[in-house]
């Protein structure tokens, strides 16, 4: 019996494992549609293909979009949409990526962020939209954004949103125990020893290590780890914003005052409703997910401008955002760009406004019904006021890598250590430094200290 | 094991061998094939293509710049030399070597305990003992992370009822006892089903014969029943051996709770899985994927081996 049992086990084991690998496999295909040079279409061949007609795949997770598509479909009743959510985030472009390596199934527009746009922009897996006349529409959009959908001369995308960082903060817990909301980020070293004393359950926020607030503080600061020039890389975790970044945060660390609850968990949300986490750094779509994450604490927090790495500075800097993308492989890209350009550029921004999120029009930035409408949630607050003024603020010369996902992915491999070890932050960032640089070189770039 | 022992070769007489030895093979395939050829398809369709095109992948190299090109074995060495990769293969190993005695000793107990019948409500522990089995990996991972929590979760409870301070489960010094923790109570009741079914067809004279010499239980057990189950211990020693080489389900929905303890290359699987679908390195991930394959079977075998040798 074991003789015959046995064998089988071994070849169903070997099998089901090659099995799984040829799964992930399946989206191994290359990619030979570098270096096209963007189609020359006029607003003229987008309006025949409005009136023409159509159907249109839509990939984004950005929930006020829908009523934009519905809008869209009024309109022009030719055209057909199909919205469909394929993840969030790095599950999206997980799929995007499986599909345009297997060369079916692509869609005709897809949501992409900014950190990830240079690395599609790179394997020209997103159309370059300047053919389309995208070249326009630099006055349109506020410069963070606007700077955020360019690479290699090209323009990748449309900014949908974008996230001019903010500190919210929990009202309720600095007036108990008569703190000032910090405006430079010693002070918020200083608040989070006050608050924790006061009551160990306390913590001024949470934070397990999290690739996209570490490097929107560098940012922030200041600091230009990536340089980007073409195939030509640097990274660098040893210039002064990072330095200054890696010192503040690592007093938090060694004092424990960094309550070690994941971002998006349900501690997460109890933490924010319970006043456990005080403050949170982050951009300016956060308060949607106030209004429906966190109910219970509705007219307690309030929003401020973020700390400060020099006194009396204003410097601000981008968490977050996404732009809307034309995949290559798309047919259909003049009536892609049709609706690209409703939903970013034309009316689909004052629905999505109506519909909480933060725009990344100059005009409607600069609206006065955009800045004086009243959050409900934090107490009447004229929040879009400090958000609006951020978005002017976003220091200027940051770059992602052309590979930030997979950066970011491994960001808990080796920053994360310093949340959990006597591992420095310095350290952390040295060790991620290596190991971008690592993964850059294999996959042909140049990369360098 | 049965063997289809050949019919006896007496049918034909001397003259006309050629025309038969031409003839029946062709109305044999023929007829064999039409059987068998719907499983052949399938099976080549779902087994043996994807290991050729894995084998095929593993050949070449997709770069971000540069695209796609023939690299030989390069994958391979780079494997070999990856301290990612040997870091992940210790882990399993030493979780392989703490984690499956201890289940397997567990579950051996709870079914010598059954099958002593002296167990009372024995079909009760019997379904309760095999329930968790029937839980998924995934909800299994989840429900246990809520439990590992030291804030809300029933170590934050049991701090703040006891007033005490239980080390971090999600810890990295932890972790693994907590994967391993959690494998545990998933396959106890699976394995215990083998040994229980493999102990239920001991034939009962065997038994009467102890009794009349005058064994003891312990005796029983150790002359009789141990014996006569050890294929079944080495059947499961082989399907724990695979589990744990390929220890995915846990670590992968830990991590979203515990970042920093479960990095992307904790198991060799978590490893070939990171490769792919965060690094779009599937060349390399095929690779790991094929080498982690190789390994796996080497040590089944070897466990198969010694399961034998023993008996003879």
């Amino acid at each position: 019996m074991k003789s015959k049992i046995s064998p089988a086990v071994l070849r169903g084991s070997a099998l089901a494992l090659a099995a799984a690998l040829a799964l992930t496999a399946c989206g191994g295909g290359g990619n030979d549609a570098g270096g096209a040079a963007p189609a020359e279409v006029s607003a003229d061949d987008v309006q025949a293909a409005l009136d023409k007609g159509g159907d249109l795949t839509v990939w984004a997770w950005e929930p006020t979009l829908e009523k934009v598509v519905e809008d869209f479909e009024a309109e022009h009743p030719n055209v057909n949409i199909d919205l469909v959510n394929a993840g969030t985030g790095n599950d999206q472009y997980t799929a995007l990526q499986n599909a345009i390596a297997a060369g079916s199934g692509v869609p005709d527009v897809a949501q992409v962020e900014y950190y990830a746009l240079p690395q599609f922009a790179l394997a020209e897996s997103v159309q370059d939209l300047s053919g389309y006349g995208a070249g326009d529409l630099q006055d349109t959009f506020s410069p963070g954004p606007w700077s955020s959908v360019q690479a290699n001369e090209g323009i990748y995308g449309l900014p949908m949103d974008s996230g001019p960082m903010a500190l919210f903060y929990n009202t309720e817990v600095f007036e108990k125990y008569g703190v000032e909301v910090p405006t430079t980020w010693e002070e918020y070293v200083e608040a989070a020893r006050t608050l924790h004393e006061a009551d160990p359950n306390v913590y001024i926020a949470n934070d397990t290590g999290d690739a996209g607030f570490a490097t929107s503080l560098i940012w922030q600061a200041g600091g230009q780890p990536y340089t980007v020039d073409g195939t030509d890389v640097k990274v660098n975790f040893s210039d002064e914003g990072s330095t200054r970044f890696a010192e503040t945060w690592q007093q938090l660390l060694d004092e424990d005052l960094l309550a070690p609850i994941s971002s998006w968990s349900d501690e997460w949300y109890q933490g924010l409703g319970t006043g456990t986490i005080a403050t949170l750094a982050t951009g300016a779509w956060m308060p949607g997910n106030f209004t429906s994450g966190v109910p219970a604490a509705a007219g307690k927090w309030r929003a401020a401008p973020l700390p400060q790495w020099e006194e009396g500075g204003t410097a601000s800097a981008e968490n977050g955002g996404s732009s809307l993308t034309i995949p290559a492989a798309s047919e259909q890209g003049a009536l892609a760009y049709a609706f690209l350009d409703y939903a970013n550029v034309g009316d689909g921004v004052q629905t999505r406004i109506d519909g909480g999120a933060f725009p990344a029009t100059s005009a409607a930035l600069e609206s006065e019904e955009f800045l004086n409408s009243e959050f409900e949630y934090f107490g009447g607050q004229k929040a879009n006021e400090i958000f609006a003024e951020s978005a002017q603020n976003v220091s200027e010369g940051w770059s992602y890598l052309p590979f930030q996902v997979y950066a970011n992915s491994i960001f808990n491999d080796t920053v994360g250590q310093a949340y959990v070890s006597d591992t420095p932050l310095k350290d952390g960032l040295k060790s991620w430094q290596d190991a971008s640089i690592k993964y850059g070189t294999e996959q042909g770039f140049t990369v360098s200290e | 094991m049965t063997t289809a022992s050949p019919p006896p070769a007496v049918l034909g007489t001397q003259p006309k061998p050629a025309k038969r030895a031409q003839k029946r093979p062709q109305k044999r395939s023929w007829s064999g094939w039409l059987f068998i050829g719907p499983f052949m398809a399938v099976f080549a369709l779902v087994f043996l293509a994807p290991i050729a095109y894995s084998i095929f992948l593993s050949f070449f190299r997709n770069q971000l710049v540069g695209g796609n090109g023939f690299v030989g074995l390069a994958n391979y060495s780079q494997a070999l030399q990856d301290p990612q990769f040997w870091s992940s293969l210790l882990r399993v190993t030493l979780f392989l070597a703490v984690q499956v005695p201890v289940m397997l000793l567990i579950a051996l107990l709870v079914a010598l305990a059954l099958d002593s019948g002296r167990l009372y409500g024995k079909s009760f522990f019997r379904i309760s003992i095999f329930l968790p089995y029937a839980v998924p990996a995934v909800v299994a991972s989840l429900m246990w992370g809520f439990m590992y929590g030291t804030r809300f979760g029933l170590v934050g409870n049991i701090n703040s009822a006891l007033g005490i301070s239980l080390p971090n489960p999600l810890s990295p010094e932890l972790i693994l006892a907590s994967i391993g923790n959690i494998v545990t109570w998933e396959f106890i009741g699976y394995n215990m089903l083998i040994f229980y079914s493999a102990l239920r067809v001991i034939p009962k004279s065997l038994y009467e014969a102890a009794e009349i010499d005058g064994a003891s239980q312990f005796r029983l057990v150790t002359a009789i029943k141990l014996p006569a189950i050890r294929g079944a211990l080495v059947v499961a020693g082989i399907f724990s051996v695979i589990g744990s080489f390929q220890l995915f389900n846990e670590p992968a929905i830990l991590q979203s709770l515990a970042p920093n303890s479960i990095s992307t290359f904790f198991t060799p699987n978590l490893y070939a899985y990171s490769l792919s679908f965060s690094g779009q390195q599937y060349n390399y991930s095929a690779t790991v994927a094929i080498i982690m394959g190789v390994i796996t079977m080497v040590i089944a075998y070897a466990v198969q081996l010694r399961g034998m040798r023993k008996e003879s």
